[in-house]
């Protein structure tokens, strides 16, 4: 298989493998569960098959249709998206086994359904990471949104409708109102929206206008949940725990930090928004959203709730490592994509199966749950800590280069605020660790084990990986380090 | 090679000559599948017509072989065979899809009076096309327009006896207005062959009467299109018809007057008369927006499905419209672009309805919860063509919105104003749309829905296709979009 080849069967196996969900899951359970798997699985080895590829400083590229003159639906592969891609094909496995366990546990209906959008949104991230210009990126994550939608409004009662409506609104009409025109806006100027190593835009633009497409492009992603567009991460927590571990924690919100990054590096040029003053908002907006998320986050009592709020602020770590422009901090920009999601998506599956083996979902409830289920909490434990950013943690790497990009930078406000983030996340972590394993569980409480197998298999799986990040982050790096060597 | 000369006639000619024919098919399903082939083949010639004019011909045709300006003309350039395409495929498509809709609604012993009527507006709107002539418009105007008459109030819904009662009026005063604007100009240049009569015009001296006739001519056609304000026939013509009758009408029927209006205003008035084009600017472009932002609103509150589409029709024509009002050559495009994307994306999504209304007599929204379990094939073509109608990317109408937005710019600061308007009207339509997809698939099911089950595989084959072509036209656009380029070209090389 050629690489071109293998960039438009990476897009279409999820497609198909949804279809051959849709079908199997008329027929049995199992072999709706074994057609994931397949799909998953072939994922991984088409994807992963471009790595060597990309190692080398290939940059294969594909152009399926020239819409209009200077319009193509077409496909780059190159390492930010490569990254993201085999992030997202890998993860998916896990989060598939992850998946049988916790809705067979919790007996959740329309499960064919489920599984069927998981690969649909699978097939759109997928979409979205190999995009190999704007209009492309932009018709993938139109339907990343809408092939989530019904993930979200899964159970279907009207408190999930109305969040699942919050979730579709602000996602589409952000997309709509704002990224599109920012999209038209630079084809306008530039001619293209290629994504081109240096960008397109240097020399076409000036100040003011540099930073009002540049809030047009970062507040129109909404997937990116910088504050103040961030309401929909926690409406969309009502979903399953897999689809706010693997979608609300890597696919979704990531494609969003990564269309960003991508914006920032491949359409503007990190050099030409690094001299334009008006671009510098960015970097303010990204601390204000990542301690105010952290002060939110302070003050919830639901897992989830606290959860989607980190990831907020989490996700906006990305955005101001991006926004720092300086080599070291946009490598820092991939690295934390890479590490935080092994982290959160630890979190969210710790979250979920405490669900499925006791029902419980507020933090006050977990007092000495550890003890009942050892594996779920010391995986959450080694997730809470990569959030923090301890070493031996993936945390601890990625917020390394982040800071070691702001020092060259001499971004004091950078400094600042990843110094006080990492207290408040200490601050909102370290005291639910504690009552998991040092307080007495309440009399009379209902007696429960560890989750389903599966699913402590899963986040077993990640949390070693958050560990295993640490010590084996090389190639990462070494990868992403093409995207700010080939600025010269 | 000969037969193609004469297709341009035969377009015309065949569905007309078959109407009457059809009436005498009395045996049960005879006459749908007589009318049924009758528009498949106008649909095969439509189709070879539009590769003809793909390959750069225009192709004219005189009756009887009298010559133009003297004899009756016909003309398909790339314009009107986009419009052919449009009209002759939502016939073939919806006949195909008809049967068991038509069985439906309609007494056995009437219905080949109403397949007759059927291919008598097909006719009709064919030749409104075709002509060459302002005359034979208006003949063919009529035509269609009693004969859809008949098809609207056909069905077993008294209501639509008044709804089309208002139709009859205002299509009456629409086609008297259209009459009379070009009774003054026969009067001023002798002619009827608008060629004849943009050549001729210029050499008129009294000018006041041509004025006169362009402002008759322009609201007469902006009554039969449905421009807002003069939309108000629309919303209860379409929601009391057959359903089927909803589906051909919405995707073609307005148009065509959209199509002889542009081409009226473009070709035969701009060339000559001084500062039409501002005026005719001036006048539909704030009634464009207007419509667009009102109806769209006014759907927003719809509580019935039909009449929310039809709201949305009112809308959709303000961005054929809009485009046009640009008077430039990207704007001419989007508007002809529009007009083969709209009627995808609304022919889909009123076929989906006639699939739902063929389980569910009440087609209110909040009597459709749980549509989506037991009609899932319905919904999700329903769902596409929704996503096509807001102007979702990777859909039809994302090309088109693309083009107009594109075609916005070019009016440089006021332009940014009008990609506003698109867009705030664009989630507006997300509004819309998302408040049946959260009708059909997540509201309680009504008590006394259990027996439902999915439409007819006949019905949900072709929605299904419609479906399909919404999202493969938004990927592949490139032969409607020569065409309309091609369309936007000729247009502008007549009103120079």
């Amino acid at each position: 298989m050629t690489p071109e080849t293998a960039i438009l069967v990476a897009i279409v196996i999820p497609l198909v493998g949804a279809l051959a969900i849709a079908l199997a899951g008329r027929i049995s359970a199992n072999l709706r569960e074994a057609a994931t798997a397949v799909t998953s699985v072939s994922l991984i080895w088409v994807v992963w098959s471009l790595l060597p590829l990309l190692m080398d400083g290939g940059r294969p590229s594909v152009e399926v249709s020239q819409v209009m003159p200077g319009l193509s639906i077409a496909f780059t592969v190159e390492p930010l998206g490569m990254l993201f891609a085999a992030l997202a094909s890998g993860l998916w496995l896990i989060n598939s086994i992850y998946s049988v366990g916790y809705m067979r546990g919790n007996k959740e209906k329309n499960q064919t359904r489920f599984f069927a959008c998981f690969a649909l949104a699978l097939s759109a991230t997928i979409g979205v990471a190999f995009a190999g210009n704007l209009f492309t990126l932009f018709l993938f994550y139109e339907l990343l949104t809408l092939s989530t939608y019904p993930l979200v409004a899964h159970k279907g009662d009207a408190a999930t409708v109305r969040s699942a409506r919050i979730y579709l609104g602000v996602l589409l009409s952000t997309s709509i109102g704002l990224f599109l025109p920012a999209i038209i806006w630079t084809y306008t100027i530039a001619g293209t929206g290629d994504f081109t190593t240096g960008g397109i835009l240097a020399g076409k633009m000036n100040d003011p206008e540099i930073g009002l497409l540049l809030a047009l492009f970062v507040f129109g992603i909404g997937k990116a949940a910088v504050m103040p567009v961030h309401k929909w991460l926690p409406a969309a927590m009502v979903a399953p725990t897999p689809v706010s571990a693997l979608l609300h924690a890597v696919a979704v919100v990531k494609a969003g930090v990564f269309t960003i990054t991508k914006i920032i590096v491949y359409i503007f040029g990190i050099d030409f928004l690094f001299d334009a003053s008006s671009s510098q908002w960015l970097l303010y907006a990204a601390a204000f959203t990542i301690i105010t998320a952290s002060l939110v986050a302070l003050r919830q009592t639901n897992i989830k709730r606290l959860l989607a709020y980190s990831t907020i602020a989490q996700l906006s770590y990305v955005v101001m490592a991006a926004a720092i422009l300086k080599p070291l901090a946009e490598v820092g920009a991939a690295v934390h994509m890479v590490a935080h999601a092994f982290g959160k998506i630890t979190l969210f599956f710790a979250a979920g199966a405490i669900y499925v083996a006791s029902k419980k979902t507020e933090i006050h409830q977990l007092r000495g749950i550890g003890r009942r289920m050892p594996w779920t909490m010391t995986a959450f434990t080694i997730g809470a800590l990569s959030m923090i950013g301890v070493p031996p943690t993936g945390g601890f790497v990625s917020k390394w280069y982040i800071l070691a990009g702001a020092f060259e930078a001499n971004n004091l406000v950078a400094i600042f605020t990843i110094i006080a983030s990492t207290v408040l996340n200490a601050a909102y972590f370290l005291p639910i660790l504690y009552i998991v394993w040092f307080e007495r569980e309440k009399e009379g409480g209902r007696e429960h084990g560890e989750a389903p197998f599966l699913a402590v298999l899963a986040l077993c799986l990640t949390a070693s990986l958050t560990i295993a990040f640490f010590l084996f982050n090389g190639p990462v790096i070494e990868l992403e380090s093409q995207v700010v060597k080939g600025l010269g | 090679m000969d037969l193609l000369a004469h297709l341009p006639a035969l377009q015309v000619v065949v569905p007309m000559l078959s109407a009457p024919l059809i009436v005498l098919l009395q045996p049960r399903g005879l006459a749908w599948a007589g009318a049924t082939a009758v528009a498949v083949l106008s649909f095969a010639i439509a189709v070879t017509l539009a590769l003809a004019v793909l390959d750069g011909q225009t192709v004219e045709y005189a009756m009887g072989g009298w010559p133009a300006p003297y004899g009756i003309a016909l003309s398909v350039d790339a314009f009107s065979s986009l419009v052919l395409l449009v009209i002759t495929g939502a016939a073939a498509a919806t006949l195909l899809a008809a049967k068991p809709s038509i069985d439906q609604q309609i007494e056995a012993e009437r219905q080949p009076l109403f397949y007759s009527a059927w291919l008598l507006v097909l006719s009709g709107l064919v030749g409104i096309v075709v002509s060459a002539d302002a005359f034979n418009i208006f003949v063919f105007m009529e035509i269609s327009s009693l004969a859809s008459y008949i098809l609207i109030a056909g069905g077993p819904d008294r209501r639509a006896l008044p709804a089309v009662f208002k139709y009859l009026m205002m299509g009456t005063i629409g086609a008297t207005f259209y009459l009379i604007g070009v009774g003054l100009i026969y009067m001023m240049t002798g002619t009827l062959n608008l060629a004849d009569m943009e050549a001729r015009i210029g050499d008129v001296t009294d000018i006041n009467p041509i004025l006169v006739a362009a402002g008759f001519i322009t609201i007469g056609l902006a009554l039969k299109a449905a421009v807002f304000p003069l939309h108000v026939w629309v919303p209860n013509a379409y929601t009391h018809a057959p359903h089927m009758v909803t589906v051909f009408l919405a995707a073609c029927a307005t148009k065509v007057a959209l199509y002889v209006l542009i081409r009226f205003d473009y070709m035969v008035f701009q060339t000559k008369l001084d500062d039409h084009e501002i005026q005719f600017a001036m006048f539909l472009m704030p009634l464009a927006i207007l419509g667009i932002l009102i109806a769209s609103a006014v759907a927003m509150f719809e509580g019935h499905l039909k009449k929310l589409l039809a709201s949305s029709s009112v809308a959709q024509i303000g961005y054929i419209l809009l485009g046009a009002s640009f008077l430039s050559l990207a704007g001419l495009t989007a508007s002809a672009m529009h007009i083969f994307n709209h009627a995808l994306a609304k022919g889909g999504l009123f076929l989906a309805v006639a699939c739902l209304a063929y389980q569910y007599r009440d087609l209110r929204l909040n009597q459709l919860g749980g549509a989506s379990a037991r009609m899932p094939w319905t919904c999700a073509a329903f769902v596409v063509c929704g996503l096509s109608l807001i102007g979702v990317p990777g859909t039809a109408g994302f090309i088109s919105k693309w083009v107009l937005i594109n075609a916005a710019l070019e009016n440089g600061a006021w332009g940014w104003a009008l990609v506003a308007i698109i867009l705030v009207s664009s989630l507006m339509a997300v509004v819309y749309i998302w408040r049946i997809v959260e009708a059909l698939y997540f509201q309680e099911p009504v008590e006394g829905n259990e027996q439902i089950s999915e439409a007819p595989i006949q019905i949900l084959l072709v929605t299904g296709i419609v479906a399909v072509l919404n999202i493969y036209f938004g990927l592949f656009p490139q032969v409607p979009l020569e065409l309309a380029n091609s369309a936007a070209v000729l247009l502008l090389e007549g009103s120079r």
